[in-house]
Formats: structure tokens, C-alpha cells, sequence
């Protein structure tokens, strides 16, 4: 511990107490005739040559192989950056509790008391839990868009916390950083999702493998496409707080405007209009017609309750909502990697 | 230093210097941080960057790091230019910053491999490669430990480890202990210290402390921009001046009569000792003894500090330098990156 002081004797831990160096402190106290950093200098020069011909120490580093910039070493960097992300995920369970609670509020609470009232202004027109069916997808893409864009904006945290540099500073391309973020994000959010899924048969949703694989599908590519609208939001966040910002103008809107709470068939001109560019809306209607096309209801229902997406007239295809929406995610994640990489 | 160096083979490399800046300039706006400035470092060498806080030690560093783009001037770093090759220089390359960047939710270990993954160091040599850098830095039995739950001190001491674990030829140490009392700063050096004869590798570092400078084979004081004056600790320190030598004699009066007679020497008496001002101290005192003819009990020498080098070649103490460079920050659009510290 500490310099050496050429053998003179001191006790290194004086260094400790100040500022001074022990050596220092020594020569001033009593007698001392020699320059310790000439020794100190002269010291590390032997002590080094000795390594380096005993081979007690490697003369050179072990040269371990420097990152080539191949597709493998993005690879490994893209499988790390999305392993974190599980592993934060995991160890926070608090968290994957407290994500549980929005929706399940929603979908039992808001959904009960809305069946209720509906059932109660058109009587027999509808059975209380139909509601709560109509719901069920959009609470599922509720949990999915809150988890994926907490995850993402949680790059705001690394920023602030100085991770994020830890990352940037790596020689991996940052494409590949940001994809395996994503992915992270993705993979977290709709897990995340799958809690909820399972709550599917307390609102009358059937446990059928098909429509469980589509809806899984459907989650995780809305997982993915969220994940990358935070990161592309996220990307110019510079401070914690804008993630309040990011919530009330971004996250809650696209929530109210996307049909989860509502059939969007019927409205005025200019909500309309809003829904049908939230993003999220093209993920919600392909998850509940997905659902109802496994349920028998009466065509009263259907058509209340799935009457599908229209653009004016025109009803838009389940493909092409999620190409859409696909494409909107491929947008995203391009800015999102185009803005990570301005910034240094 | 030949042209071919920075094409040809890593042994040509290896002789080359370390870094290599010529008339690096970083200007943000109205504020030039770094003036131009110029120096060599040699592989295996330690060379400390000593300045006040907002003299442009960091600016140069995050050049040098490839993290911020110069305004003009050339500079490369284990012979590869930071602004046109950068992946290179990063590989090449370990950080150690002011503020900590290790993610708390992830244990030691975790982080470590975090960073083995990003840097490609192969899965063969990762884990032994863990161990050597855990066990240098005294944080192999913590590795399952959560980083959240780790001292300021541990948190630096794993950040120096990570900074290792990829065998870089430059270690980059920006002000490695501040934020850290006196004890910890000192283990801080310590396992710097060790570092430097447990493995052959270019420290480059920056610091405020006087007294940490004193552990770098050579300095250059920078000022407003500018190098002030490159050289050894020890070289800085005898341009400065000399040494101070305290006698103790049983007659005072009598030792400034003797002193002047037979030395020619100008002694004062300060504290209840006879002080006088020689050039080189280890060589005076014999000829003290021999020649001055009393009774001496005691003599002392101090040196010059790097606080006298400062103060000499920029006219001022560190902290005067401090109160005026942070006025200077404070109009500037440095704001955040001083409100980070």
C-alpha cells in the first residue's frame, strides 16, 4: 500500500491522514538524505525488467483478442444488451406486480361497472362480461405498451446514471446496441403480457391454442414496435423528469385513442380521425378480432363490438394493419439508431 | 514515429508512442477549452494530466476517448487517429470516468461480463480474465454482490477492473479518486500502483490533486487550455526552486553567523529553527556537518511541492485557478457537464 519510500522505514498508512506524502511528511520530520522519487523511479524500472526476463509477469498484456467489428461480436454485444434487460426485469418484482395492477383495474373495475351500465341503458342487448371480453385485448395491449415504453425510456436512467456511456463507448456498432434493447424490451413487455393472458378465461376468452399463438404473436410484435417508439423517444431525453412528459403527451393518448376502451365505429369526425393515427390502434383491432372470431355472439354484438378498422368506408385488412403498424416500428427503430448515433 | 506504423503489424505498433496529440484544439462556441496542446506518451508510461477543474484535462481525455470530435489538430492513440478510427482506438482502449457507470441492479460479476461480451473478449479467456482483474482490485469475494450495495470506493475499484478486463494498451483514468476520502483515495493508489508493475500498460490519467500527480513517471500541468510545462515530478519540483533545510542548533544567532561565513548562505529562523534555502539539500548537508563547526541535533529537508510548481509556472494556487475556472464554466456551455460532478 502506498509508494515506497526507499526503504527508509516509514509506515505507509501515513500517507492516509493527508495530503502530503509520506515521504514528504518524513523528511520534514527527521533525517533524510536522499530523493525518494529518485528511488521510487529507479525501483519500478527494476522491478519491471525483472518481470519482464522471469516471466513472472507477462511483459506484454495476454493479448486477448481485440472485437473485430465482425457480425459475431455485434451478435454478442445485441444477446447481452437484451440479457440485462431480463435480468433487470427478473430482479425487480415489485415492478412486474405493480405493471399488474392498471389493467386489472381497468379490465374488472372500469370493465364490470361499464357491463353493468350498458346492460342496464339496452337491456338484453348484451351480457355484462361481452364487455369485458371487448376489453380483454385492449387491456392485454395496455400492459404491452406501458411495459415496452418503461423499458425503453429506462435508457433515460442509464443516461442519468451513466450506463448508458458504459454502452456507447464499446466498439460494437450502435444498431446493435439499440436492437438488443429493443428486443429486451420487447421480450420483457410481453411477458409482461402474458400475465395478463392468462387472466383470459376469467372474461369468457377460450384457452385455444390458435388464437393463444396469434395473440402471442401479436403481443410481441406490438412489444417490439412500442419498445422502439420509447428508444426513438427516449434517444432525446436527456433528463429522468421528461419521462412524466413522455407519459401524459405520448404514452396516455395513444392508450385512449387506440380502441382498447371503445369500438371505434361511430364517433365524430375529429376522434375519428385522432384514432386512426395512434399507431396502437393497428395492433388493438387485429388482437380483438382474433379474440371474437373464437367466441360465439350474437351478430348484434359482433357487429358492435368487432365491426373491424375503417378507413372512411373502406374496412382495412388485418395484414395490413400490421404491416402498417410493423412499418411504423421499423420507422421508429431507425430513428432511434440514427439518434443514438449522432450522440456521443 | 513512421508512417508504415499504423498499417503494418501489431509489433510495429507496439513501438510506437502510446498517444500521440498534435495541436489538439476543442472549441464549444465562444469557450476554447483546449488551446492547442501537444505531447507524447510512451507505451508502459504514466502520464498524469495536473490541472484545476475546467482547465480542459476532461475535454482532452473525451478527445483522446474518442467521445467528443476536436475542433482541429491530430491525435491518436495506440497509433490510431481518434476521429477517423475510432472502433479501433476504442478497442484499444480502458475508461475509467469521473462518474461512475455501472449499473447498481447488476451484480459485480454481471458487470464485468456485461463488458467482456461488448468487447469481444473471447468466452475462453473471459472468466480467468474476471478473476485476475476481481482479485487485483481486492473485489473477487464481492463479485455476487450487487453493485448498489458497494461503497463509493469498491464502486471505483471495479470500474478500474472492468476498465482492465479487455487488455487495453491505454488506461484512461479520468480524476480516479474525487469524490473519495483521503483513506480510499489512497487504496485507490495503491491498486494503481500495483497495476503498473502487474501489468505492462500506458496510464494516462487526470487529476486535481497535487498529490496524486506525484505518481506518474511524468505531468504536464495544464492551465486555461494550455500546457503550462511537461516534465517528471520530480524535474518539475527542482525547476522550482530549492530545497529548504531546517537546522536545530543549540545557538541559533551563532549557526546564521556560521552559515554565512562559511556557506554564504542568507539563513532566517522560522519556528524556532534555522532555515536556509540550498539548491540541492542531500549534498549540502554533509558538507553542513563537516564545515559548519557546532553542535547540530537535527536536520530536515523539504521539498518543493507540486503546489509550489503550479503556483510558480501559472501565478497561481489550484484552488484560486479552481474559483476563477469555475466562474468561467459557469457563463459557459459547460454547464452540464459541471453540474455532473
Amino acid at each position: 500500500m502506498g509508494r515506497d519510500c526507499g526503504g527508509v522505514g516509514t509506515d505507509p498508512h501515513v500517507e492516509s491522514h493527508g495530503t502530503e506524502p509520506a515521504c514528504e511528511l518524513y523528511l520534514q520530520r527527521g533525517l533524510a538524505t536522499h530523493r525518494p522519487w529518485r528511488v521510487d523511479l529507479f525501483q519500478r524500472k527494476v522491478g519491471m525488467s525483472t518481470f519482464s526476463t522471469t516471466g513472472l509477469a507477462p511483459a506484454a498484456p495476454a493479448q486477448v483478442r481485440l472485437a473485430g467489428g465482425r457480425v459475431q461480436d455485434d451478435l454478442r454485444a445485441m444477446a447481452m444488451v437484451w440479457r440485462r434487460e431480463l435480468i433487470r426485469f427478473s430482479r425487480n418484482r415489485l415492478r412486474i406486480v405493480t405493471a399488474l395492477v392498471q389493467p386489472i383495474l381497468f379490465l374488472f373495475v372500469l370493465g364490470t361497472g361499464m357491463a353493468s351500465m350498458i346492460s342496464r341503458a339496452a337491456p338484453g342487448a348484451a351480457a355484462g362480461s361481452d364487455f369485458k371480453t371487448f376489453m380483454f385485448p385492449g387491456v392485454v395491449a395496455m400492459t404491452v405498451l406501458f411495459t415496452s415504453i418503461f423499458s425503453a425510456v429506462s435508457v433515460v436512467w442509464d443516461r442519468e446514471f451513466g450506463f448508458l456511456r458504459e454502452m456507447l463507448v464499446a466498439p460494437v456498432r450502435r444498431s446493435a446496441l439499440i436492437f438488443g434493447k429493443c428486443l429486451g424490451g420487447a421480450t420483457v413487455a410481453t411477458i409482461q403480457a402474458l400475465i395478463m393472458l392468462a387472466l383470459a378465461g376469467l372474461v369468457h376468452v377460450p384457452y385455444a391454442p390458435t388464437l393463444l399463438v396469434v395473440l402471442v404473436g401479436e403481443m410481441a410484435l406490438a412489444a417490439f414496435v412500442l419498445t422502439a417508439l420509447g428508444m426513438a423517444l427516449a434517444a432525446r431525453m436527456s433528463q429522468v423528469e421528461s419521462f412524466q412528459v413522455v407519459m401524459q403527451f405520448v404514452v396516455l393518448p395513444v392508450f385512449f385513442l387506440s380502441g382498447a376502451l371503445f369500438p371505434l365505429t361511430g364517433l365524430p369526425g375529429w376522434l375519428a380521425a385522432l384514432t386512426r393515427i395512434d399507431p396502437l390502434t393497428y395492433v388493438v383491432d387485429p388482437m380483438r378480432h382474433a379474440v371474437f372470431d373464437y367466441l360465439v355472439v350474437s351478430p348484434r354484438i359482433s357487429s358492435a363490438f368487432d365491426a373491424g378498422l375503417t378507413w372512411g368506408a373502406w374496412k382495412v385488412p388485418i395484414g395490413l394493419q400490421l404491416g402498417l403498424f410493423a412499418a411504423f416500428g421499423a420507422v421508429m427503430l431507425t430513428i432511434a439508431i440514427a439518434t443514438f448515433s449522432r450522440t456521443d | 514515429m513512421s508512417k508504415a506504423g499504423t498499417t503494418s503489424s501489431a509489433a510495429a505498433q507496439s513501438r510506437e508512442d502510446a498517444v500521440e496529440v498534435v495541436n489538439l484544439t476543442k472549441r464549444y462556441g465562444d469557450l476554447q477549452a483546449v488551446r492547442g496542446v501537444d505531447f507524447t506518451v510512451a507505451p508502459g508510461e504514466t502520464f498524469g494530466f495536473l490541472g484545476p477543474n475546467g482547465a480542459g484535462k476532461s475535454t482532452t481525455i473525451s478527445m483522446l476517448c474518442t467521445l467528443i470530435k476536436p475542433t482541429s489538430g491530430l491525435a491518436k492513440v495506440a497509433g490510431f487517429d481518434v476521429v477517423t478510427q475510432r472502433s479501433e482506438v476504442r478497442r484499444r482502449i480502458g475508461l475509467v470516468f469521473q462518474d461512475t457507470t455501472l449499473d447498481d441492479y447488476l451484480t459485480a460479476e454481471e458487470n464485468l461480463k456485461f463488458h467482456a461480451e461488448l468487447y469481444g473478449v473471447p468466452r475462453s479467456q473471459a472468466l480467468e480474465r474476471l478473476e485476475t482483474v476481481l482479485q487485483m482490485v481486492g473485489l473477487w469475494e464481492r463479485r455476487k454482490g450487487l453493485v448498489r450495495t458497494f461503497s463509493g470506493g469498491m464502486k471505483r475499484r471495479l470500474e478500474i477492473a472492468r476498465g482492465l478486463l479487455h487488455s487495453p494498451r491505454v488506461l484512461f483514468l479520468d480524476e480516479p479518486t474525487v469524490g473519495l476520502d483521503p483513506q480510499t483515495r489512497s487504496h485507490i493508489w495503491s491498486y494503481i500502483d500495483d497495476l503498473r508493475t502487474k501489468e505492462t500498460i500506458t496510464i494516462f490519467l487526470t487529476t486535481h490533486y497535487m498529490d496524486e500527480a506525484e505518481h506518474c513517471d511524468r505531468i504536464a500541468i495544464i492551465d486555461q487550455g494550455r500546457i503550462v510545462i511537461m516534465d517528471t515530478p520530480a524535474a518539475l519540483k527542482a525547476s522550482v526552486g530549492r530545497d529548504r533545510v531546517q537546522i536545530q542548533t543549540d545557538d541559533h544567532q551563532a549557526a546564521i553567523l556560521a552559515l554565512k561565513k562559511k556557506f554564504g548562505l542568507e539563513a532566517t529562523v522560522s519556528e524556532g529553527q534555522v532555515v536556509v534555502h540550498v539548491t540541492a539539500g542531500e549534498q549540502f548537508v554533509p558538507k553542513l556537518f563537516a564545515d559548519l563547526g557546532m553542535a547540530i541535533s537535527s536536520v530536515s529537508i523539504a521539498r518543493p511541492t507540486l503546489d509550489d510548481v503550479f503556483m510558480t509556472y501559472t501565478g497561481r494556487t489550484i484552488r484560486d485557478a479552481e474559483a476563477s475556472s469555475s466562474e468561467r464554466l459557469a457563463a459557459g456551455p459547460w454547464i452540464r457537464a459541471a453540474r455532473r460532478r
